[in-house]
């Protein structure tokens, strides 16, 4: 192998912590089952998990693969970015479509909503076939409150339903990954990270993002006090102006319920300063599918969804 | 930015205000979003509340506003100038008292809340009992609703002796009381104007000021969690163990010995993607390559060849927190998960059973759901164990329902026995 020069052991920051912690995970989790995958959207959370799994199993390969649940309503940038990062890291690529989902009649498209909701239907139809039976997720507990009370091993049912009230003790750094026939455990090894955590670690790590994550010019108009980019899915309508405005994304989802913001941020450690002064939390900022009720995130993950 | 990480776990009883505090610890240490504080003001106006309810950004469930409770743990994150703060905010009520356990577990500061009305009750005691088993190297006692009593020292020194009292039988050495009021903020972030007989610092300031010694320097320990071998043209004949750091320094050239078989070896070197390591400190998730080629699988536990060594037993007596709705009995048996291994494990003898109203261990033979108890139990293959007491991992264990693959119980070696 090749030796680099070695460092004190004293030199610990809390992002080496939350590094270990989630590459202990990840270890775990390639212990405990057979047939993992790890989902992967192009996001920054999903990149950062990927990266942190190249570091677990190194000198090794990823001993898993990697799952889209791809919408169809997507940036450009983000699935350019997707495909050239994992055939980059030599990882093999799984693709769910929602539209897929729509044509085989198994979810029914509501007209002007967005595509979000129907994801559970193609993760949970993907995860049967092909009998993955842990799911691990980029989730933090930091971005949303129904998240906030997830545990890091988490049991989903044959339905894939989560039950908030009946979870398991989780002690120490025990991860208990039995499950029964046809349920499977939803893993999330980052948990304890925050965006400013996540932001910090792609700055030190050097880890590449999708350009959208960065200011840039885009055409975008209001709509329901966000920003929303002008896409084949997402004209604007009466009463609603178009301007070129300097933009970045803080979350990338869906093109249809994922907003903007404004933003001259154009270096990671740009972006870093601009996330720790943040007075609006990340989904609040740019999430509309969090913004329907109290609860949206809650009911949304009883179902099943990320 | 700021270094440290200090993890803390707060554990009140039903309406001591636990989520009001932590509400207000969030809030006046800035680590609420505007956004979030308008949609607690909007959710506490349609409740009819005055004011904000800042115990609604913590409790997220539709279960737990409804009914106006903690249900389960809520992680929350924020950082000051001075350290990053991962705090879990546990239920009150005895029904959820595993989810307490779940919180204390990891956590190097427990915040367990007194209502200064109520002073000290079963279920606080419940909770000093959880954080003195699980050994949280630091316990504050926050009297809250200081408020409610006038602000009178004597109300809060008495409390802190009932306090005294019952740590000193749960073997809880030390503690730090500090009076509050978190309704109005008095004492959490900024110090309190209201009591000026209360010199002692506010509770994010003694957090703050926590030094988190690590554990006296133990031989390292070292659960192996998988065999790297990744046979491709860079790396043909790489054999390396991959696992985290558990307790003490593991340092290249260390001699250690593979347990449970006994065979002996030497740590040739430490790797990781950034570079190689002289030593790892504990909590460091590495690759070790030994001296010799032996046979080393998941489940394996490497340790520092020097005493105190772990011992390989098939018997244990134990501390156990037993978390499921049926009883623990003797004959029952459990897959037990111990560090990266599972074995068959069957329970020998169900002996004691702490009563949290006199703290005294009364002679049972069976444990109710969050009884805390002593029982006896035998592996099916030999374990490498420590004293809970020497090393919070290796001395750790969960017995696991092995039709459904519930946890049920978190145990704690008392004493290896033969």
């Amino acid at each position: 192998m090749t030796a680099v020069a070695t460092r004190p052991v004293a030199t610990r920051s809390w992002l080496s912590d939350l590094e270990d912690e989630a590459i202990h995970i990840l270890r775990e989790v390639a212990g405990q089952f057979e047939r993992p995958v790890l989902l992967f959207s192009g996001g920054k959370d999903s990149i950062v998990m990927l990266h942190l799994a190249t570091k677990a199993f190194w000198p090794g390969r990823v001993p898993f693969p990697v799952m889209h649940v791809d919408t169809g309503h997507n940036f450009d940038e983000v699935i350019e970015f997707r495909d050239r990062h994992v055939a980059r890291l030599g990882v093999k690529l799984v693709v769910a479509s929602v539209q897929d989902s729509i044509d085989r009649g198994r979810v029914r498209e509501t007209p002007g909503q967005p595509r979000n909701p129907l994801q559970t239907v193609t993760l949970l139809d993907a995860i049967n076939e092909h009998r993955f039976d842990a799911v691990l997720g980029g989730a933090r507990r930091d971005e949303e409150k129904a998240r906030a009370k997830e545990r890091i091993f988490s049991v989903r049912d044959d339905f894939g339903q989560w039950d908030p009230r009946n979870q398991r003790p989780e002690l120490w750094d025990l991860y208990n990954g039995r499950h029964r026939r046809g349920e499977h455990v939803r893993v999330f090894p980052i948990s304890n990270w925050t965006e400013l955590d996540v932001w910090a670690y792609i700055e030190r790590e050097g880890i590449e993002v999708p350009s959208i994550y960065y200011a840039h010019e885009r055409p975008v108009f209001q709509r329901d006090g966000m920003l929303l980019a002008v896409t084949p899915w997402t004209q604007a309508g009466e009463g609603e102006p178009v301007t070129t405005e300097s933009v970045r994304y803080r979350t990338v989802g869906d093109a249809t319920c994922t907003g903007a913001i404004r933003s001259i941020a154009t270096t990671v450690a740009d972006v870093v300063v601009e996330t720790a002064a943040a007075t609006i939390s990340e989904r609040g900022a740019t999430r509309a599918d969090d913004r329907a009720s109290e609860a949206a995130m809650e009911d949304r993950k009883r179902k099943g969804y990320f | 930015m700021p270094g440290q990480l200090l993890r803390v776990v707060t554990a009140g009883s039903v309406d001591d205000g636990k989520s009001t505090l932590v509400g207000r610890l969030l809030h006046d240490a800035k680590a609420v979003l505007a956004d979030q504080l308008t949609a607690v003001e909007a959710a506490s106006e349609r409740r009819g509340y005055d004011g904000a309810d800042l115990a609604l950004l913590v409790d997220g469930l539709r279960a737990e506003r409804e009914q106006g409770i903690t249900i389960d743990v809520a992680y929350r994150y924020f950082a000051t100038a001075n350290r990053t703060f991962v705090l879990a905010d546990t239920p009150g009520h005895v029904q959820y008292t595993r989810n307490t356990v779940t919180g204390a577990s990891t956590a190097d500061v427990a915040v367990i809340l007194v209502d200064a009305r109520n002073g000290v009750l079963d279920q606080t005691k419940r909770h000093a009992a959880v954080a003195a088993l699980l050994r949280v190297e630091h316990v504050v006692l926050a009297v809250n609703k200081m408020d409610l009593v006038d602000y009178a020292e004597p109300v809060f020194d008495s409390i802190v002796g009932d306090f005294a009292a019952a740590a000193a039988s749960l073997g809880l050495d030390t503690f730090t009381p500090i009076p509050v009021a978190a309704l109005g903020g008095d004492n959490v972030v900024e110090r309190s104007a209201r009591m000026s007989w209360y010199a002692g610092p506010s509770l994010l300031e003694h957090l703050e000021g926590i030094e988190s010694s690590q554990a006296a320097e133990v031989p390292a320990r070292f659960p192996v969690q998988m065999v790297v071998r990744p046979r491709t043209a860079e790396h043909p004949d790489y054999r390396g163990y991959a696992g985290r750091v558990e307790a003490g320094t593991l340092r290249a050239g260390d001699p250690v010995v593979v347990l449970p078989s006994g065979r002996t070896s030497a740590v040739a070197g430490i790797d990781t993607p950034d570079g190689s390591l002289d030593a790892a400190a504990p909590g460091r998730s590495v690759v070790v390559r030994l001296t010799d080629d032996i046979d080393i699988a998941r489940g394996d536990l490497l340790a520092v060849d020097r005493d105190p060594r772990p011992s390989v037993v098939r018997s244990v007596t134990a501390t156990v927190c037993w978390l499921a709705e049926r009883p623990l009995r003797a004959g029952d048996r459990f897959a037990l998960r111990h560090a990266t291994r599972d074995v068959p494990a069957v329970v020998d003898e169900v002996e004691t059973r702490l009563d949290v109203t006199t703290l005294k261990h009364d002679q049972t033979d069976e444990l109710q759901l969050n009884d805390i108890g002593a029982i006896h139990l035998r592996t099916a293959e030999p374990l490498p164990i420590d004293p809970y007491s020497l090393n919070r991992s290796t001395g750790a264990f969960l017995l696991v329902d092995e039709d459904g693959g519930a946890t049920v119980a978190a145990g704690m070696v008392a004493a290896p026995s033969e």
